[in-house]
């Protein structure tokens, strides 16, 4: 077997993914499923902190509720500074260590992946909520209010969707990210795509062409995720005309509505600006 | 004289430790049409945003229908439902079209049916001209007629009183006639408004009884015709005359 070994760099990247395919496309999947999951719950837990601390507090609200708030933001404060504040990597010892040697805690290796990817997405996200909730006009909780909405309805139906369209940009930053630092978890032995690459090259010593694959991969998992975040604010923007609805007898000129690209402009700048690097 | 629908009494607000509004006393008749006129600064915002709690008042009461609801903690949400708010800037929620705009408040406050609501939404924004719009987003919409929209929005909630708050400031000037007309149908038609505008020749040939404001107290109020052609005070006489003049 060892005989039929190519021996130029394309075919050995050629062999390694022909023979090791079932491998890599595990790896690839197990990196996904970890991206996928640990960015949307990490968005969920940004969600309810960003809520959290976008809630009104009018001087006639009673104490308690003043107190409990209070308190509570503080957490979620230190929560947010000691997860943007630390290396996902060391978190993941951290976490998956502590809980094995301290804790009755049996978390597995796969819970310990997705739980570390979530917090620490989570921590991101809910400086961007409370950023996406603080950048909708004050104007638009003031219709809403006027015309009798609740404080949950106003931020269910007309504040929360606008946000998230403004976030998802973010959102899909946060997506990318995942996909590319969740290989950081091969310290604590999650087989995911940079972990089986590794394994792979060292049974050969063909470090170069399994991380070429590994490169590859990546790539393509990233291009993937941008484009089908793209497509997704497309769709929540609705269609940029609008038909004129000619229901009446009168005639009027039917068709489509032309309307210049500054529709967009607002949302394009707003995510510049709202974006922060991570 | 008509049933009266709300009570101002001594309503006084202060923001910090500016005294903005100080001991405001009127009522509101069911079918008043009130300007309240006066410059900028002296109030006039602060106290409509007072009569539907969108600001909170410091002291004095606000009675609706005989019930103090400054006393206790009201529903201030069931309240606002029954009085409609106009802003300058629109609020037409971004995210909605137009014709979602009109049902949102019916089916999520007043619980309507989808069917009702949408009939109630066309049917208001019909009054308003801007039934072929029901598709269109408010970014794709003129000042006009997302302004037409607002008041479509508010008359969809059946309001019993509708607040107007320079309802045609931020429009281009060509665009003012198409919401004023919108505004004296409505005033035609019985509905019970609170209009502070500039709009003098709308104040003095609509409303019923024009307030004029300074520095946060009312200065003077009377039938249109007592302010306009007689007016009593010196300062109503200078902004008035200011007025017409600029
Ligand atoms: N939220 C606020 N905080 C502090 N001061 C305010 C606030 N809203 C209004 N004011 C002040 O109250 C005064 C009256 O404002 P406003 O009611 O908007 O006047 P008008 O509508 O007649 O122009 C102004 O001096 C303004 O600066
Ligand atoms: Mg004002």
């Amino acid at each position: 077997m060892t005989s039929s070994l190519p021996t130029d760099y394309w075919g050995r990247v050629v062999y390694l993914a022909s023979h090791y395919a079932g491998s890599f496309l595990n790896g690839a999947w197990k990196t996904i499923a970890i991206a996928v999951v640990g960015t949307a719950a990490g968005c969920i837990i940004g969600f309810l902190v960003g809520i959290i601390q976008t809630i009104p507090v009018s001087p006639k609200d009673p104490w308690y509720k003043k107190a409990v708030l209070k308190i509570v933001r503080l957490i979620l404060n230190v929560y947010v500074e000691v997860f943007r504040g630390t290396p996902m990597m060391v978190q993941a010892m951290f976490i998956y260590f502590g809980a094995l040697q301290y804790t009755s805690l049996k978390l597995s290796m796969w819970s310990a992946a997705f739980l570390i990817v979530s917090i620490n997405t989570g921590a991101y996200m809910a400086e961007t909520v409370r950023g996406g909730i603080l950048s909708i006009d004050i104007g638009q909780t003031e219709g809403a209010k006027a015309i009798g909405m609740s404080h949950f309805q106003t931020m269910l139906y007309v504040i929360f969707p606008q946000a998230l369209r403004n976030i998802i940009p973010q959102i899909g930053n946060n997506l990318i990210i995942n996909l590319k630092d969740s290989s950081v978890l091969s310290v604590i032995g999650t087989i995911e795509l940079f972990y089986v690459a590794k394994q792979n090259a060292g049974t050969y010593y063909w470090y170069f062409e399994a991380m070429t694959i590994a490169m590859i991969l990546y790539l393509i998992m990233t291009l993937t995720a941008s484009r089908l975040l793209r497509w997704w604010e497309k769709k929540l923007d609705g269609p940029a005309n609008y038909d004129l609805a000619t229901t009446d007898t009168l005639a009027f000129t039917s068709g489509l509505v032309e309307y210049p690209a500054d529709a967009d402009d607002h949302f394009a700048e707003r995510n510049k600006e709202g974006g922060e690097e991570r | 004289m008509s049933e009266v629908i709300l009570e101002i009494r001594h309503l006084s607000k202060t923001f910090g430790t500016n005294v903005v509004l100080r001991d405001i006393d009127f009522e509101v008749r069911k079918g008043d049409v009130i300007s309240i006129i006066g410059a900028s600064g002296s109030g006039k915002s602060t106290l409509l945003r007072c009569t539907n709690f969108l600001e909170t008042p410091t002291s004095g009461q606000i009675i609706y229908h005989g019930k103090d609801l400054t006393a206790s903690r009201i529903d201030e949400a069931a309240y606002r439902a029954r009085v409609g708010m106009v802003f300058q800037s629109f609020n037409l929620f971004n995210n909605m079209t137009v014709l979602q705009n009109c049902m949102t408040g019916q089916i999520r406050v007043l619980k309507k049916k989808k069917e009702e609501a949408e009939a109630e939404a066309r049917k208001y924004l019909e009054h308003v001209g801007m039934l072929p719009y029901i598709n269109a987003k408010p970014r794709q919409l003129s000042g006009g007629q997302k302004q037409r929209v607002a008041i479509a929005r508010a008359l969809a909630m059946g309001p019993e009183i509708l607040l107007f708050d320079e309802p045609t400031s931020a429009l281009d000037p060509e665009m003012v006639g198409e919401v004023l007309a919108v505004m004296k149908d409505l005033a035609a038609s019985g509905m019970t408004m609170m209009v502070v505008t500039h709009e003098m020749a709308f104040a003095r040939d609509i409303s019923s009884q024009v307030v004029f404001m300074k520095d946060g107290v009312i200065c003077e109020q009377g039938s249109p015709d007592q302010i306009f052609k007689n007016p009593q005070r010196s300062e109503t006489k200078d902004f008035l005359s200011r007025f017409m003049n600029s």
